[in-house]
Order: C-alpha cells, then sequence, then structure tokens
C-alpha cells in the first residue's frame, strides 16, 4: 500500500490510521510473496541435521528466555509478595499460565491433592467435605477472564512518574480460561440457611489467607477453578483448587482453597480491613470495593519497545472491566487531542481481557500515546486526575486511569503524566 | 409449526423431569464432622463468634512479642523491617499515612485472628490460643487502646472498640441473594 493511500485512512491526528488499516493491507501483501531458491550449502546449522527429539513438556525457545516474571519478595521472604507478567512481550488474551502473575501472603504451599479437603460449612443444612477428585465430576463451566490484583498500576499514585516498564507498572493483570465447578452448585448441595448472606472462604497457605465474599456473587458467577488453561491450577495460582470470582479484586480469588464458612456477616478479615481497603481524603475508608474498574493499556510501543525508526507501527494493548465487556477502545497519539476507535482482535467476552490494536505511521516527533476503554455499562476508563480525586495520599488500589507513553523523537517511550 | 410446538414441550419435559429428579450434581459432598474442623477452620466474626476460650494480658504479652515479634515489627511496634504495629495516629489522610492497628485497624478481633492464622512469620500455628490473646492484648496496649493489665479473652475482645473504627463504610450487597 503506498503512502498516499495510507494517508486516505487518517483516522486522527499524528498519523493514527483506520482501525481497520491492517486488514485491508493484508489482502495486497498476498501477491508479493518470494520463492527463492535454497542450495544444500546455504542451509542454516539447524535444517542440516533432524532437530532434537519429542518431550513429554515443552519449554519456551532459549532465545526467549527473556521473557519472564518480575518476582519481588518482602525483605526476608521469599514467597511474600509478587511476580508480575511481563505483558510488554506477551500477545492475545491468554497469559500462558507459566507467566500468569501471582501474589502470595506466605509463599507457595506444595499440596497433595489427596490429603487436601474442601470443608463447606457455618449456616447451612449439610455440612460437607470435597476432594479434589470428587469435585473434577461435576459438571465444569470455562471461561476466558481476567483477574487482576486490586494493587495492580499503584505506582500510578506517585506524584511523579516512576520510570519503568508496563510489566513493571501494570503486571498484576492475566488473562486465562479457568475451568471448574459453580460454587452455587456446591451451595445448593449444602443447603444455605435463611440467615446466610456472606461466605469466609480461606487458604491452605501457612498464611491461611481469608476473606468474606457476599453470597450474592457467589450466585452470580463464582467457580472452585480447578484448570487453568487446560491443565489443571499450577501450585502457585492454587493448586489443588482456588476460588474464582471473574471481574473481582485478585484477593478474593482465595488460592489453595480449603474452606467455605457460610455467615451473617464479613469476617473483617487482616486482608479485606487493613489492607484492600480504599482510603479517601476525608479519612474514610471503604470496604469491599471489590469490583475491578474499566480499563486499558498499550502494552507495545511501551518501556523498553523502544521505536527503531520512523515508520508503520502497530500500536497492541488490552482492555478489560470487571462489570462484563469491553465495548470499545480508543486510541490517541496526540496526548488526547484526537482520539481513534482501535480495532477489537474479537467479539469481547464479559470479564476477558479484549486485545486491541491501531495502526499507526509514526513520522518521527515526539508523540504521546494513549488507551481509553469503555465497557458495556456505559463506563469509559478516567483520566489519572479523575482517578486521583478525593484519594487520601498511598491510597494506592483500584487505579485504572488512562496510561500515557510518551515517544520522544529518537523513539524511547517512557511513562508520562497527561 | 408443529416442529416448534415438539420443541417447545420437549423444553417444558426437561425442566418438569429435572425439577422432579434429586440430583443435578454428582453429590459428592461426603458429610462434615465436627471433629473434622480444626479451630484455625472457623472465621472469628466482630461479634466474638468462633474466637476460643483462653485469656492473656499485655504484661503476658510483652515478653512473647520480644521473643517472636520484635525480629520484624520492631521495638514496641515500631521501626521494624515489616508492618509498624502501633502509633500513626491522625496520619490516615495526611500526607504520610502510617497505618497501625490504632491508626486504621477497624476491629480488635480482626488482630486475634491474623495472629493466630498466620504469625509468626516462618511459625504459623506455633503459639497457643492464651499466647496469642496475650500478644493481641500487649499490642493493643501499645496503641493505648487496653491497659496493660486488662484480661483480654473471648468476652472482653469483641467490646474492644478500635479508634479509628467510625471511619470505615461499605455497600450494602442483600439485593439479589439467593439463587
Amino acid at each position: 500500500m503506498s503512502k498516499q493511500q495510507t494517508d486516505s485512512m487518517a483516522a486522527a491526528d499524528n498519523g493514527l490510521l483506520h482501525r481497520r488499516f491492517f486488514l485491508k493491507a493484508g489482502a495486497l501483501a498476498g501477491t508479493a510473496l518470494l520463492t527463492a531458491q535454497s542450495s544444500a550449502e546455504n542451509r542454516p546449522t539447524w535444517m542440516k541435521a533432524p532437530g532434537k527429539g519429542m518431550s513429554e513438556a515443552g519449554v519456551p525457545s532459549r532465545y526467549e528466555n527473556h521473557v519472564k516474571r518480575l518476582p519481588v519478595s518482602r525483605p526476608g521472604t521469599t514467597g511474600s509478595g509478587a511476580s508480575r507478567s511481563p505483558l510488554e512481550h506477551l500477545e492475545g488474551i491468554i497469559t500462558p499460565s507459566r507467566l500468569h502473575f501471582e501474589r502470595h501472603h506466605s509463599g507457595i504451599p506444595e499440596i497433595d491433592p489427596e490429603q487436601h479437603r474442601l470443608a463447606v460449612f457455618g449456616e447451612v443444612q449439610r455440612p460437607l467435605s470435597f476432594s479434589a477428585a470428587g469435585l473434577c465430576r461435576y459438571p465444569l463451566v470455562s471461561s476466558i477472564q481476567f483477574l487482576e490484583c486490586s494493587g495492580n498500576s499503584g505506582a500510578l499514585i506517585a506524584p511523579s512518574p516512576v520510570d519503568a516498564s508496563c510489566s513493571v507498572l501494570h503486571g498484576l493483570v492475566s488473562g486465562s480460561e479457568w475451568s471448574g465447578v459453580p460454587l452455587a452448585l456446591l451451595l445448593e448441595e449444602a443447603g444455605v440457611k435463611p440467615s446466610g448472606k456472606w461466605l469466609i472462604a480461606s487458604g491452605a497457605d501457612a498464611a491461611g489467607m481469608s476473606r468474606s465474599i457476599p453470597l450474592s456473587k457467589i450466585y452470580d458467577d463464582a467457580i472452585v477453578a480447578l484448570y487453568q488453561n487446560g491443565e489443571r491450577l499450577r501450585p502457585g495460582n492454587g493448586y489443588p483448587m482456588r476460588l474464582f470470582l471473574p471481574g473481582w479484586e485478585g484477593n478474593a480469588s482465595v488460592k489453595w482453597l480449603k474452606t467455605l464458612q457460610v455467615t451473617d456477616q464479613p469476617a473483617m478479615t487482616k486482608d479485606e480491613t487493613s489492607k484492600y481497603s480504599d482510603r479517601g481524603e476525608d479519612g474514610r475508608a471503604e470496604l469491599f470495593t471489590f469490583e475491578m474498574g474499566v480499563k486499558s493499556l498499550i502494552t507495545s510501543p511501551s518501556p523498553g519497545l523502544d521505536l527503531a525508526a520512523k515508520g508503520l507501527y502497530q500500536i497492541s494493548g488490552i482492555a478489560w472491566s470487571g462489570a462484563g465487556r469491553i465495548k470499545r477502545v480508543e486510541v490517541s497519539t496526540d496526548a488526547g487531542r484526537t482520539w481513534a476507535e482501535a480495532h477489537l482482535d474479537a467479539e469481547p467476552m464479559p470479564k476477558s481481557l479484549s486485545r486491541f490494536r491501531a495502526a499507526w505511521r509514526w513520522q518521527g516527533a515526539p508523540a504521546v500515546l494513549l488507551s481509553r476503554a469503555t465497557d458495556e455499562a456505559g463506563q469509559v476508563q478516567p483520566t489519572r486526575a479523575v482517578v486521583m480525586q478525593g484519594r487520601a495520599p498511598g491510597s494506592f488500589y483500584h487505579y485504572n486511569g488512562i496510561q500515557a507513553w510518551q515517544v520522544d523523537a529518537s523513539g524511547a517511550v517512557r511513562n508520562v503524566y497527561v | 409449526m408443529y416442529k416448534r410446538i415438539f420443541v417447545i414441550s420437549l423444553i417444558g419435559l426437561f425442566f418438569i423431569g429435572s425439577a422432579g429428579m434429586a440430583a443435578t450434581t454428582p453429590e459428592l459432598g461426603r458429610t462434615l464432622l465436627e471433629s473434622e474442623l480444626t479451630p484455625l477452620d472457623t472465621a472469628i466474626l466482630p461479634n466474638g463468634q468462633g474466637l476460643p476460650r483462653g485469656s492473656g494480658s499485655a504484661v503476658l504479652g510483652k515478653p512473647l512479642y520480644a521473643v517472636h515479634c520484635v525480629s520484624c515489627h520492631g521495638v514496641a511496634g515500631k521501626n521494624g523491617l515489616h508492618d509498624q504495629l502501633a502509633g500513626g495516629v491522625g496520619s490516615i489522610s495526611g500526607p504520610q499515612p502510617v497505618m497501625t492497628l490504632g491508626s486504621y485497624w477497624p476491629y480488635a478481633t480482626t488482630v486475634f485472628d491474623y495472629v493466630r492464622r498466620a504469625m509468626p512469620y516462618h511459625f504459623p500455628g506455633s503459639l497457643s490460643d492464651d499466647q496469642v490473646y496475650a500478644i493481641t492484648a500487649y499490642l493493643l496496649f501499645l496503641n493505648g487502646i487496653v491497659d496493660e493489665s486488662m484480661v483480654v479473652n473471648e468476652s472482653s475482645l469483641p467490646l474492644v472498640k478500635m479508634p479509628n473504627k467510625e471511619n470505615f463504610f461499605w455497600q450494602s450487597f442483600d439485593q439479589d441473594m439467593g439463587p
């Protein structure tokens, strides 16, 4: 496609092109494939002999070893902290299980599934105990959904922009296909008494991490997850079973799920009161702010993925909302002066990551890239200024502001506030 | 037309059928015996439900804190490597918030529940209920919430009023309750 043709597809200022640009370009490119001959002596090393044998489980190419999580643990511990997903090196909406973010409060327990039981008790007619093998016999449901720590992007509350990569700033979100038993089925067997209003979930880690969940969420779409991306959960994500609450802050999806106690009130656990609460500048603090807000993020370009030369680039990113489906993502390359609608890879799924893309001809001048998501509930991703309104200093949970990446004339990308 | 009627009747039969059958799941939940639940499995509620029998005071808790807690949380709950547990009163909405039991935590029962559940970090579960009550009492004492000699037990702990409690609120989840 000539530059003249591309210019006719301008969708906003500063080089942003129509969201269907790459789709049209693909139709023309197909005719120009090369059919170069390759003689025996010109074979690359890996074509001169049979390759390695097969293996029981695959690993990535060694040339991709730089694509890894970034584990940071609290001083004196190895398992109390978080490992962030390398978002800028990933594509699509599924995070490989080995790169899914993790947040632990006292390490990763090595649980023997034969010895592990899930106890359902409290305000129920029939207290029950379930084994992992038993739960695997239940009718399972599968959904592709995101999981985000409510502390994700918390560094963006800093008064001046932190110079860090996309994954360091935002890597506490990932997407997976989760398969498990609808928790409502198990509660139905146990028979919740009319007094039951909340469910206290606790895990079998050394911290016995516990959270209180309103039963309305359980009846809505909660599952006891057994599989992630087709295989049984990995230990870091709750093997042999975890609670999974679609669209809600990650901490509430208790891993290594051990007990479910139905109660008439929340337990006010340490995590849900002293940690995962939202403090306002008036000194008041809101508890149980479970739903994750509408959010999007350009993963490429982003810091570390600098632009090599001016020319045509694909802006790629992820968008998600705890309220349901992503309806639209808009992209700007001029700090929000003009916006163009991004292309969404596929029909967005509820409470799932959606991949968006936009074609951009970078002309070599400084630019500021933004993305702004709208969900099916009509919520529009707010600016940083709006997110910060009314927050107490240091109150960093549930940050979903529009992320700005500045591209300077050399093509270097960094985090900025606009 | 006839086809549609047939399909509708089939759907009707399905629902009648499923309503009449007892089991729509494999029913593999085994009856849970009371004896299978450990004390840790039962949540401690703000009204004291779930608190075990036992007691302790700050006087008894101080030496326990020196053995089990001080290396991470510092002398008197301050200047440790990990979370500050005392002080910070009035700092919450200021520029340098210090969130401690006294300045932030809304419920005293949470202190007992968390210490028993997760502490000491390297040896969770190694303290007796009396020791957990004593450490709880000492932490509350460090924050000026109880006096040094107060006996903290399953009756008195839920009555302890935390200074910042009134600043907490949450939305109701009572709508759409039930299947």
